[in-house]
């Protein structure tokens, strides 16, 4: 195959040509997301809202550029490189092994990562002070105090908490580390069933039958993907499901007190404007979701034996019928 | 493309060329279909993350995670050759299991080593960039690893392990024990894709579970784009390719992450690595074809 030397060559050329001189006063972001998922994706649509009402706008001021690395490190690694290299004013990394890969590369370019649940654990950032480093962002965790809370409102006398989860899940295994030091002091126990493919979510929940009053399940990606399996055993053994995943509800989960990935995205997005303006990252303090929506659902509610009390239901800011 | 997008390829290709060396041992000397390599990167990555993690020094962390590699295709090999489980269904079994065996390692799914010392910050000379430095090193280590297969393979032992994968009926005739040279040749493959990933481990800011998917993909796509531009049956020069091939790829990469204007983009390239090795696949056996037709006593049809 002789032609392959050429092809080399020419994938080169185009390499070397695209090198586009940036004007001046035009800003430039650049985002990279280690896979595309419906939050993940609405992270970045909602930054991209957030930095237009700030008055940055893609093709009049703002040069934006979005990679995903499809899943793989070793691309998720080269995306890095090739922003570092371009130099924009702010890189976006969402989800962990990105912004990890992001953060390993560059100790001078300005980084706000997103979507990370425990941006301390991944060594993003030394703690959740201003980190006087080029990092920043915005972390996706969840209060689980109150999570709890909300279990307790639908299952008053629940006492055995099941959760179905990825090993394979770094924001998961947070989940279940807080939750084992935060449910004793509740007066209750976590049950685990471990689901690393989505196809095991079923017959994790199934194990939970009789030793559980109650699943709680967090945002994990293989949970979400086969929620359905859930909503079978929760509906023949009626044992109540509880989301945090707001889509969740919609699918036959009793309720879910969730971040709205858009409105997370949007926090982002003034973040980055905000170093635009000129703050330094390192000056600004890394921050949590501030909005909490709730979503309910009676009618699964009655399906897995359980009725929600009218305050609850009022409370919603969403009612799925 | 920049300076320093282009230094990144590099190195990134560098990293790959091991698991290409790895591959090429395991695909096309043993003639063994290794899917463990998806296992035994992040496995690599795992064990030296955790070690240095815990304040082991990061040269004895990289040694121990090649070995870990080495232990996880003895076992693949010891699998066929002992339970005489089918190559690939092997390889399988092992990279399901190793995907557990990582997680129990890594007592997680992620460590992160960003400010921890690794040996590519341990070994750095005052005043030489990490960009530059990085790659540099890298290229000493991937000659190295080169020269050593190299004469492994010319040696006596070295040659019973390609007779094993050319013929291993002729192979055991003459009296070479083909079990034993299975598990050798496997254990070797498998190091280098353990080194490979723990070198990963330390230049991209950690160890992740999901670091190994797609591993035997780009490995293979590396061997088989070296064998295109270099080809040649000699041991010296198919090594070579492969580290070429591992390289040559990640321009590919870089070229579609550069490459906007045509619309192109990062997450088409599974598509372009599956054109490129169908390419490189077929385009050899389409040549001898026409060349067929050239010869004065062909068929006259066309």
């Amino acid at each position: 195959m002789k032609h392959l030397p050429w092809m080399t060559l020419g994938a080169l050329t185009l390499a070397f040509a695209a090198i586009a001189p940036a004007s001046a006063q035009e800003k430039s972001v650049a985002v990279t997301a280690i896979v595309e998922h419906p939050a993940l994706d609405a992270v970045r649509d909602g930054a991209k809202d957030a930095l237009k009402a700030a008055g940055y706008e893609e093709g009049k001021n703002l040069k934006w550029q979005y990679q995903s690395a499809q899943g793989n490190t070793g691309t998720a690694a080269q995306i890095a490189r090739k922003f570092i290299g371009d130099k924009p004013d702010v890189i976006i990394a969402i989800a962990t092994p990105s912004a990890q890969a992001v953060v390993a590369a560059t100790k001078t370019v300005s980084v706000v990562f997103s979507a990370v649940t425990d941006p301390v654990a991944a060594k993003l950032v030394p703690n959740w002070e201003p980190s006087h480093t080029n990092v920043t962002g915005v972390s996706d965790l969840l209060a689980l105090d109150k999570q709890m809370e909300l279990v307790k409102k639908v299952v008053p006398n629940a006492k055995r908490i099941g959760m179905v989860y990825n090993p394979g899940e770094a924001n998961s295994v947070v989940v279940v580390k807080e939750l084992k030091e935060l449910l004793p002091k509740m007066g209750m126990t976590l049950v685990e069933a471990s689901a690393p493919r989505s196809v095991d979510v079923g017959s994790a929940a199934r194990s939970l039958i009789g030793k559980a009053d109650v699943i709680y399940t967090n945002t994990d990606n293989n949970v979400v993907s086969a929620y359905e399996a859930l909503v079978k055993v929760g509906q023949e053994a009626k044992l109540p499901l509880v989301a945090s995943d707001t889509d969740s509800v919609k699918r036959g989960a009793i309720a879910a007190l969730g971040i709205n990935y858009r409105d997370l995205g949007e926090q982002t997005g003034r973040m980055v404007a905000r170093i635009l303006k000129g703050e330094k990252p390192g000056d600004i303090k890394p921050e949590v979701s501030t909005k909490m929506e709730l979503f309910v659902n009676p009618g699964a509610a009655e399906k897995q034996g359980v009725k929600l009390s009218e305050d609850l239901i009022k409370s919603a800011t969403q009612v799925v019928k | 493309m920049s300076l320093f997008s282009f230094l990144g390829a590099v190195e990134i290709g560098l990293i790959f060329a091991l698991v290409a060396l790895g591959v090429y041992i395991s695909f096309r000397l043993l003639r063994f279909p290794d899917l463990t390599v998806d296992g035994s990167f992040p496995l690599g990555g795992a064990v030296c993350a955790i070690m240095i993690h815990n304040g082991y020094s990061p040269y004895l962390a990289t040694v121990a995670a090649t070995l870990a590699g080495a232990v996880a295709g003895y076992i693949t090999g010891w699998l066929n050759v002992r339970l005489r489980i089918m190559d690939l269904l092997a390889s399988i079994l092992m990279m399901i299991a190793l995907f557990s065996v990582n997680l129990r390692i890594m007592g997680g799914p992620n460590i992160p080593l960003i400010n921890d010392p690794t040996v590519f910050t341990l070994l750095q000379p005052e005043g030489l960039q990490d960009f530059w430095w990085r790659p540099l090193l890298l290229l000493v280590l991937v000659i190295v690893a080169k020269f050593a297969v190299d004469w492994f393979f010319s040696t006596e032992r070295g040659l019973a392990i390609r007779a094993t994968g050319s013929n291993s009926r002729m192979a055991r005739a003459q009296g070479i024990n083909t079990g034993a040279m299975v598990l050798l040749g496997m254990a070797i493959s498998n190091a280098l894709v353990g080194l490979s990933g723990a070198l990963f481990a330390q230049t991209q800011g950690g160890a992740d579970i999901s670091m190994g998917i797609g591993t035997i993909v780009i490995g293979l796509a590396a061997v088989i784009v070296g064998e295109a531009i270099l080809p040649s049956r000699r041991l010296v020069y198919a090594s070579l390719a492969a580290i070429i091939g591992a390289i040559v790829y990640r321009f590919f990469i870089a070229a579609a992450l550069n490459s906007d204007f045509i619309g192109l983009k990062a997450q088409d390239l599974n598509l372009v690595t599956a054109l490129l090795v169908t390419l490189a696949l077929v385009v050899p056996n389409f040549k001898r074809m026409l060349q067929h037709k050239r010869l004065p006593d062909a068929p006259k049809s066309m």
